[in-house]
């Protein structure tokens, strides 16, 4: 039942990752996008992770992927004449990512990584309290620089979203405290 | 009954394959490359979760959370680039894009 599952989701995400590729309006494709992170969350129900399931559903369709439709609203994109230019690339693209499939398939299926044995019971030990209190325990405390360090790039991030997209715009009537305080 | 590793790391692989094609072969506009990145990001998360099913590891869903929060701060600087890109130009056609003669 379990790997009956696993074959719908991943048939639907592979084909619906291909759509975010192909789509010719940029909407379908954000729209395409949240179908393929709903089913990775499914996927990683599947695989035990429950809370980064939720968090995917969160952060990726709740933040990421409506920022996505929010820009791509805010801009007058028309939508993509195909022009010959892509028939140039297709060939040489099609070529290399041949390439890098086949590369992969051959490394992961040759390698001997994945015989080690389970030396780790680390959720083994645990099975009276939740994924999310595993996570916190060993997040919280060994791995709290991550944390941090996680933190610092969404301050940077915001910091360098907010400073790239303001402008000073002429003729725009704005409120100065400080000349107004100090008016007799 | 389990799910082997070696499917779920299939799927990475053509995931992640695809997001790569994406950003090859994109002649549209600057937004789709960004999903690609995207793709490829949900790749890598794929993988680690597997792998920490696989491993009884707690560690592969910490180093998850780094990698969504890297995704989500990129994809935010990159629109944000976008959006300026756009009002000076009035475009994000990829073809159009040539303003450093690469």
């Amino acid at each position: 039942m379990t790997i009956f599952l696993f074959f719908v989701v991943s048939s639907v995400i592979i084909i619906s990752s291909l759509l975010v590729v192909l789509c010719k309006n940029p909407i379908h494709s954000v729209l395409f996008l949240i179908l393929v992170f709903f089913n990775a969350a499914i996927l990683f129900i599947l695989s035990n992770a429950e809370f980064l399931a939720m968090i995917l559903l969160i952060v990726y369709i709740g933040a990421v992927a409506v920022l996505f439709l929010f820009v791509i609203m805010m801009l007058d994109i028309n939508i993509a004449k195909l022009r010959k230019v892509f028939l140039n690339f297709l060939p040489i693209g099609l070529f290399i990512g041949f390439i890098i499939f086949l590369e992969l398939i051959f490394i992961v299926s040759k390698s001997n990584l994945l015989i080690f044995n389970k030396n780790s019971n680390l959720i083994e030990n645990s099975n009276a309290i939740t994924n999310t209190k595993i996570i916190g325990n060993i997040l919280y405390t060994d791995y709290f620089l991550l944390f941090q360090l996680s933190g610092l790039i969404l301050l940077v991030a915001m910091i360098g979203a907010i400073l790239l997209t303001l402008r000073k715009r002429q003729n725009v009537k704005k409120q100065n405290i400080y000349n107004q305080i100090l008016k007799k | 009954m389990e799910v082997p590793i070696l499917y779920y790391l299939y799927l990475s692989i053509s995931v992640f394959t695809i997001g790569i094609m994406g950003i090859f072969l994109n002649r549209k506009n600057l937004i789709v490359i960004l999903m690609s990145i995207e793709l490829i990001l949900l790749s890598a998360n794929i993988n680690f979760i597997s792998a920490s099913h696989f491993y009884n590891d707690i560690l592969g869903q910490v180093f998850v959370f780094l990698t969504l929060t890297v995704s989500a701060a990129e994809a935010a600087v990159g629109l944000a680039i976008i959006v300026i890109f756009f009002r000076k130009t009035d475009t994000i056609q990829v073809d159009d894009i040539n303003k450093l003669k690469g």
